[in-house]
């Protein structure tokens, strides 16, 4: 059997795609959890899923310890070989402790998944985006974490049939609990699903400049500003949500314009996904020019301008 | 308190290169440091012993050469360590397994704190493994910490939203980099640190069990980056036409 859980609906239908396709090969059943509420269970079903599990619990919220020992519990009961999980935080260390109960392998952020002689393989990107680690269990059950939009959704076919179990678990207690959750500050930007991101990094010099990106995006119908780590993290000009990289978020837009972003390997494994990439940087060095389809060498405070005017000319 | 701290000697992941013609990176003779999460785990860890009291243990898997670097953390303020060399095959089961075993052997401990993951391999796995392994309580991606007397409370960074956690000890927490900047150890610390022990247990000691990977390394491959790298210099206003020019001739401009 292949297991599939995320606490976000969207990573879980992306996650029943490859989980059907191994299941089909390996003659197997897809299982999808639920934990909490079965809102989401029928789209489960019409997505891949054969059996939607739906653990009723009173840790309504995602909790490691509480949410492990709900897994192990099933996935001992139905005797899963292949775990997916999605890789948000949460999903990853749910992964990490899961692995741990069950003297499991476990291969987080995966971007390829199949099989190799038999044998489940893996693929994740290592040594901050300069290779790729292609790893393979050598034993059962196999816990494996995949990021949003490695896989599309299947389509919708709702005459697929399946079951929807319920079932209350007396999960483990943990002695830690929840205080509060407390929103960040967000400026509700979504850079994952952005077609078109405008991007800037240290080549800035103070946050009111920024204003020269965002124009930029207005004008490409983005409207979408990316940030690197500096930006977001050290100086805080923008939001988190903003912030593309390794430790912030993968995008692929069809058209990236890196302005003033030396590039850095851990900014590069963000975006290296995109369609165009286009860098602007006033050092010919920056290794962001070797990530680029097009770059101009120049000072991005009389280029940017220049861009935006051009670019609103020729889209008329 | 009693506090632990696992450190991962790792390559510098900004000074490898790239073969031209493999496009695999070149791991031979990169030089080899400290990974940066760890660094943060420990200067909160000095924090809270510098509030509390208390004793740092610092615990690496690692090389006998990672001594060198660990006598860095115990001149930042950490108390002792313990190095425990990884057995010819090991993945992260393994090496959980080790670190976790090493832990039970300390015996004594309130906070073991991590980082979020390993600049290296940045999987972050193995902070939950312990947690799973020691059956205690786990905070991840944790940007803030406040130990108070029989509690701590930490701030979980999960991008759009932050959760709070409180958890009595022991627990186990991982943090992230923007939790604190890791202090440069002065001169004087670093003399001092020279008659702190390092303790060296062979893996034989620290689990009963005989350790069996779940994971083999089939290869680590290249990542061929195909960009057309067009760069325009010179003229701006010629730079900036040409290159509008090509965005809509390859259809993003729509």
């Amino acid at each position: 059997m292949v297991l599939v859980y995320s606490d976000e609906k969207k990573l879980t239908l992306e996650l029943l795609h490859k989980a059907s396709e191994l299941a089909k090969e390996l003659h197997k059943k897809v299982i999808a959890v639920a934990v909490g509420h079965d809102e989401h269970a029928t789209e489960y079903l019409e997505h891949g899923a054969d059996l939607v599990v739906v653990a009723e619990t009173s840790q309504h919220q995602f909790k490691a310890e509480e949410y492990t020992s709900i897994l192990e519990h099933i996935i001992k009961e139905h005797s899963i070989e292949i775990v997916l999980i999605g890789s948000n935080k949460n999903g990853k260390e749910l992964a990490g402790r899961l692995a741990a109960k069950l003297d499991a392998g476990c291969v987080m952020d995966c971007t390829k998944l199949y099989l190799h002689d038999k044998k489940l393989t893996t693929e994740r990107i290592v040594y901050s985006g300069n290779a790729i680690a292609v790893e393979q269990f050598t034993s059962h059950p196999q816990i494996v974490t995949i990021p949003s939009k490695v896989f599309d959704p299947l389509p919708k076919n709702p005459h697929q049939k399946g079951e929807i179990i319920k079932k209350k678990f007396d999960s483990e207690h943990s002695p830690s609990k929840i205080q509060r959750v407390q929103e960040m500050k967000s400026e509700g930007v979504n850079v994952e699903d952005a077609v078109i991101i405008v991007s800037c990094g240290r080549g800035f010099k103070k946050k009111e400049d920024i204003k020269l990106v965002s124009e930029l995006a207005d004008v490409l119908k983005g409207r979408t500003v990316g940030c690197s780590r500096p930006i977001a993290a050290d100086l805080k000009w923008l939001s988190e949500d903003h912030w593309i990289g390794l430790s912030g978020h993968k995008v692929k837009p069809k058209l990236y314009v890196a302005c003033g972003i030396s590039g850095q390997i851990q900014h590069i494994a963000g975006m290296r996904d995109s369609g165009v990439i286009v860098a602007i940087n006033k050092d010919p060095e920056a290794l962001i020019f070797k990530s680029a389809d097009y770059g101009i060498v120049g000072d991005l405070y009389e280029i940017l301008p220049k861009l935006t005017s051009a670019i609103k000319e020729k889209m008329g | 308190m009693n506090i632990i701290v696992c450190a991962k000697q790792v390559v510098d992941v900004a000074e490898i290169k790239v073969d031209s013609s493999t496009k695999k990176p070149i791991l031979v003779g990169v030089p080899q440091k400290i990974s940066d999460m760890d660094k943060n785990a420990l200067e909160e860890a000095i924090k809270i012993k510098e509030k509390h009291g208390g004793k740092i243990t610092i615990l690496t898997v690692g090389a006998p050469d990672a001594k060198e670097r660990m006598k860095e953390l115990l001149a930042m303020g950490a108390d002792e360590g313990v190095l425990i060399p990884p057995p010819e095959h090991a993945d992260y089961h393994v090496i959980a397994h080790l670190l976790a075993g090493a832990i039970q052997k300390i015996g004594s401990y309130d906070i073991i704190l991590c980082g979020e993951a390993s600049i290296d391999m940045f999987s972050g796995q193995m902070g939950p493994r312990i947690a799973g392994l020691l059956n205690i309580p786990q905070i991840t991606y944790a940007q803030q910490v406040t130990v108070e007397q029989n509690k701590v409370i930490a701030e979980r960074n999960l991008g759009e939203k932050a959760i709070i956690i409180e958890s009595p000890f022991p627990v186990l927490i991982t943090v992230t980099k923007e939790i604190n900047q890791p202090r440069l150890p002065s001169l004087m610390a670093i003399l001092a640190s020279s008659s702190k022990p390092i303790h060296e247990w062979p893996a034989t000691g620290v689990t009963a069990e005989a350790l069996v990977p779940k994971l083999q390394t089939l290869d680590i491959k290249g990542i061929p980056m195909q960009r057309k790298n067009i760069i325009y210099q010179n003229d701006l206003d010629q730079s900036v036409g040409k290159l509008v020019d090509e965005l809509a001739k390859v259809g993003v401009l729509r």
